[in-house]
């Protein structure tokens, strides 16, 4: 038993369970099959049955989540091969990424005191629509919770991963880089990962909201919070 | 993939410039952005050749989303706070992420539109 705990073995159940979960998303082609939510899912019953903390597993974990950052870096590349096309059109995108960012700040806030959640869990939602870092980073500025925003955090990036397209087509979003942008802004790198997945050109534009939302996040987030007087 | 370590270097001394900046402003923002926007000046500038980076960069952002699941898994950790509030913390992030999904398409489309941009 005390095998399983070595970190090897741990790295080898990630790849394969992510792979057999892959191949069982593209024979079954159900939205809720998504690949990572899967894996996770599976990951955490098989640690619980096992009996293996969250700790242990990150021993192998961490070398996985380690590629996290250098893959965020990575996205300058379709960025830049699109770099003309966001120059023209500067304006629009400035625009889209400010009300996104104010909506995604207001309405989390509005909707979860509505439903009655604590000030502190209010505060830890805010920032929900932006990467990691920035995310845990504008939660301590409010007062909140990092941890709950970091599992927040990465709630949205799924939900939006899993059915960000399909919402867009309900909403009548439909020229290629509003959708690229609107993943990038709602759901960080994991929208702008599912993004790639359509082409380059829809993974620039989620690059690029993932950034300007980021900033604006870290930016507005604080002040906003403030006129509210929750 | 031809020269791997050349491409290693680049991204990842793009990201150390990035932790640099964090390191020594305080600035709120995340090292793997600001190593983005980074690599996207010298790319820009051409410094960095796009041949130098693509194969790396097509390889690492097409697995994005894998790198993703040891911190999902870390979800386990925070169980207990989701479920004492589960109603509000689900139910706000969902409708919320629908709400910036379809604002920023729309807001998009229709200022692209307004203000006479060209559309191609």
């Amino acid at each position: 038993m005390e095998f399983l705990r070595n970190e090897t073995f741990l790295i080898a159940i990630t790849f394969g369970i992510y792979h057999i979960s892959k191949l069982l998303q593209k024979q079954t082609g159900w939205i809720l099959l998504n690949p990572i939510l899967l894996t996770i899912a599976l990951i955490i019953i098989i640690l619980e049955v096992l009996g293996i903390d969250y700790p242990t597993y990150s021993e192998g974990g961490k070398y996985i989540e380690f590629w996290l950052k250098p893959a965020v870096v990575a996205l300058g590349v379709p960025l830049y091969t699109q770099l003309q096309a966001i120059k023209k059109q500067a304006t629009p995108i400035l625009l889209s990424q400010i009300a996104g960012c104010i909506v995604g700040i207001l309405s989390v806030v509005f909707i979860a005191k509505a439903l009655g959640a604590s000030k502190e869990v209010i505060l830890s939602l805010a920032s929900k629509s932006v990467t990691t870092p920035i995310a845990m980073e504008t939660t301590r500025a409010l007062g909140g919770i990092p941890a709950l925003t970091s599992a927040v955090v990465v709630c949205t990036g799924l939900l939006g991963a899993i059915v960000g397209f399909k919402v867009l087509k309900l909403g009548k979003v439909k020229s290629p880089i509003a959708q690229g942008l609107s993943m990038g802004t709602a759901s960080h790198a994991v929208g702008a990962s599912a993004a790639m997945e359509v082409s380059n050109k829809y993974g620039a534009y989620a690059s690029l909201g993932l950034t300007i939302n980021g900033i604006l996040t870290a930016a507005i987030a604080p002040y906003l919070i403030d006129l509210l007087n929750l | 993939m031809k020269n791997m370590i050349l491409q290693c270097a680049i991204i990842f001394g793009c990201l150390t410039f990035g932790e640099l900046i964090v390191h020594l402003t305080g600035i709120k923002l995340s090292s793997s952005i600001i190593g983005m926007l980074t690599l996207t000046l010298l790319l820009q500038l051409g410094i960095v050749k796009l041949d130098w980076v693509k194969g790396i960069a097509e390889f690492l952002s097409a697995n994005l989303a894998f790198f993703f699941i040891p911190p999902g898994i870390g979800l386990m950790l925070h169980f207990d706070l989701i479920k004492a509030q589960f109603v509000p913390i689900v139910g706000a992030t969902i409708l919320s992420t629908i709400l910036v999904l379809v604002v920023t398409g729309w807001v998009h489309q229709l200022t692209r539109k307004n203000n006479g941009v060209s559309k191609k």
